[in-house]
């Protein structure tokens, strides 16, 4: 038995030393100063990170990245609230049809979508070929079912069927139900997809370099550019970028604890469904919960 | 009456920015690529002869046929490795196996390009390793050349792994103490008990992380980018130098080969669906 144990303990040790060698040597190349016959570094330096905050292609690249992020998430958030409210509540009958418009992008890669969007907007009357304009309707596409399942789910948890029949039958007008009952309760259920949306966007490469490529450089895609040039400073940039990420999911993981109402008991079954839900809202399943 | 009707018309008004947005970006794209595909290069003939063109050409058969080998073999590796090393993790105590979990969680994340230039400063020509291992006198990095098939597979894995860990692991949350005690006490050995009925328990399971993950390499486009750039045949990169490259936009041609990677990928979801729906039947 003792045995069988240290062979569980060995592999699941060589598996976490595979995943992590790429972060680690990544994150000490950036970090590096003379690197390049020793296992470790023979000296450390901040100085790719100085050089790399001094740079003003990465801030405005940030930059871009970031609007393209507030933009689309934005956007997403203040029409996706009303239209999945105003379907479950007043037309049901359209659910499943919802349902199934917001759910299509998962089996649709980026690259496909590309092609669709290039060819429907080149040359047509809405000029929006090339710029940052299609990009954000793309966006808004791809955070589609994550955004969706995030909004439906809160609205199922607090019963918002009944919560705005009972705000109607005492007097209020619907958007006044919707504005002082729904939206504070729906709030935090918004936050984890709209996070979740936001670390997805940003390393979102496939449909910035096709529909826009360098005439508008996102993040991503002066990281492409900075691939062939010093691996130091690329390295910072890839360290940069990879803490936003941990930052962006970690307030995630943290946020749906707290949201849990329970604090004692099933610690696991919460991690468990919180993992396999990430992972199934990150990649894709074609399926919502409950279809 | 009235007045409920007259509501309900404000109310469709405030769907219409979801309506136009899921027409202008999402059903309007795929339509356009689909009728596309059916035209000749000059827009105008309508034909199949794109389709035609695909399977007789060898160079996009020669695509389509490595597209569907790596997706095969790195989904393959990471469903066989994701098996074995879920099962261990279960072994650890529950405080352990969350922190392994966070673990795999976090690594998920990193993919795409960044994820192919750790790998570039790690094994590419003046990698780390290939350089450290050079000097120890070690060739096992001689032959290798991580701009290639092998370093490809290398990277798909990678970023394949710790997906299916997430979605294996909790499959194993299925299979009860009871049962194995059950199965030892009418006399199974262990090896029967996972013959029986451990496998067959996890199977759809299996099956169905096998589909999201061959989907998943499928559609994999910025890793490949990165790493081969458009040095290599694949299905992917060969959609994109059609419909977005400086020279030869064939987008027509594109367009089918967009269709095509379409469909099986919806095949393979649908698959998987098919395998959840399995399991859900089976153990609920």
């Amino acid at each position: 038995m003792k045995s069988l144990l240290s062979f569980h303990k060995a592999l699941v040790g060589l598996l976490v030393i595979y995943l992590l060698i790429p972060l680690i040597g990544t994150f000490l190349f950036s970090i590096a100063g003379k690197w390049d016959h020793t296992i470790l570094p023979e000296s450390y330096t901040m100085k790719w990170y100085i050089e790399l905050f001094q740079d003003e292609r990465f801030f405005d690249a940030f930059q871009r990245t970031l609007f393209l992020i507030v933009m689309s998430v934005g956007l997403s958030i203040v029409i996706m609230l009303p239209t999945i409210f105003i379907i479950t509540v007043y037309f049901s009958k359209w659910e499943r049809l919802l349902q199934a418009a917001a759910m299509l992008p998962y089996g649709i890669p980026p690259i496909v979508g590309a092609v669709g969007l290039i060819k429907l907007y080149s040359n047509s009357l809405i000029p929006i070929a090339g710029t940052p304009w299609i990009l954000i309707g793309a966006y808004f596409i791809t955070i589609l079912p994550f955004m969706y399942q995030g909004i439906r789910n809160s609205l199922r948890t607090i019963n918002a069927v009944q919560l705005v029949d009972a705000a109607e039958l005492l007097g209020a007008t619907k958007f006044q139900a919707f504005r002082t009952v729904v939206f504070p309760n729906i709030i935090s259920g918004i936050l984890v997809s709209t996070l979740l949306s936001v670390a997805l966007l940003f390393s979102e490469f496939a449909l910035a370099n096709l529909l826009v490529g360098g005439r508008f450089e996102t993040l991503q895609i002066f990281l492409a550019d900075k691939l062939n040039s010093s691996g130091h400073l690329t390295s910072a940039i890839v360290i940069t970028y990879y803490s936003v990420i941990l930052l962006l999911t970690g307030t995630v993981l943290k946020l749906t604890f707290k949201n849990e109402k329970n604090p004692a008991g099933k610690k696991k079954n919460r991690v468990l469904s919180l993992l396999r839900k990430q992972s199934r809202d990150k990649k894709f399943a074609l399926e919502g919960e409950n279809s | 009456m009235r007045k409920i009707k007259k509501q309900k018309i404000y109310l469709l008004a405030l769907l219409l920015p979801f309506i136009l947005f899921v027409i202008g970006f999402e059903i309007g794209p795929l339509a356009a690529m689909i009728k596309n595909s059916f035209y000749a290069d000059d827009g105008i003939q309508v034909t199949i002869n794109q389709y035609l063109t695909i399977f007789k050409s060898d160079f996009y058969m020669k695509a389509i046929q490595n597209s569907l080998v790596i997706s095969l073999i790195s989904a393959v590796i990471s469903v066989i490795t994701a098996v074995i090393a879920a099962y261990s993790i279960t072994k650890f105590s529950q405080k352990i196996q969350n922190r392994l979990l966070m673990i795999t969680n976090m690594t998920s994340n990193f993919e795409g390009i960044p994820l192919s230039f750790s790998y570039i400063i790690l094994l590419g020509n003046n990698g780390l390793f290939t350089l450290l291992f050079a000097k120890m006198g070690l060739d096992v990095f001689a032959d290798f050349n991580l701009y290639s098939w092998t370093g490809l597979i290398l990277v798909y894995i990678y970023f394949q792994i710790p997906l299916a860990v997430m979605l294996i692991y909790p499959s194993y949350q299925g299979i009860k103490k009871q049962w194995k005690e059950a199965s030892s006490l009418l006399g199974g050995s262990k090896f029967s008990f996972w013959h029986r009925i451990g496998i067959p328990v996890l199977l759809p399971s299996i099956v169905g992380t096998f589909s999201i993950l061959f989907a998943n390499a499928m559609g994999a486009y910025a890793t490949a980018y990165a790493l081969v750039g458009s040095n290599y045949n694949l299905l992917s990169l060969q959609i994109a130098s059609l419909v977005a490259s400086d020279v030869a936009l064939k987008p027509q041609l594109g367009s089918a080969m967009g269709v095509l990677l379409a469909v099986t990928m919806i095949g393979a979801l649908w698959f998987n669906e098919q395998m959840m729906r399995r399991i859900r039947r089976d153990l609920r």
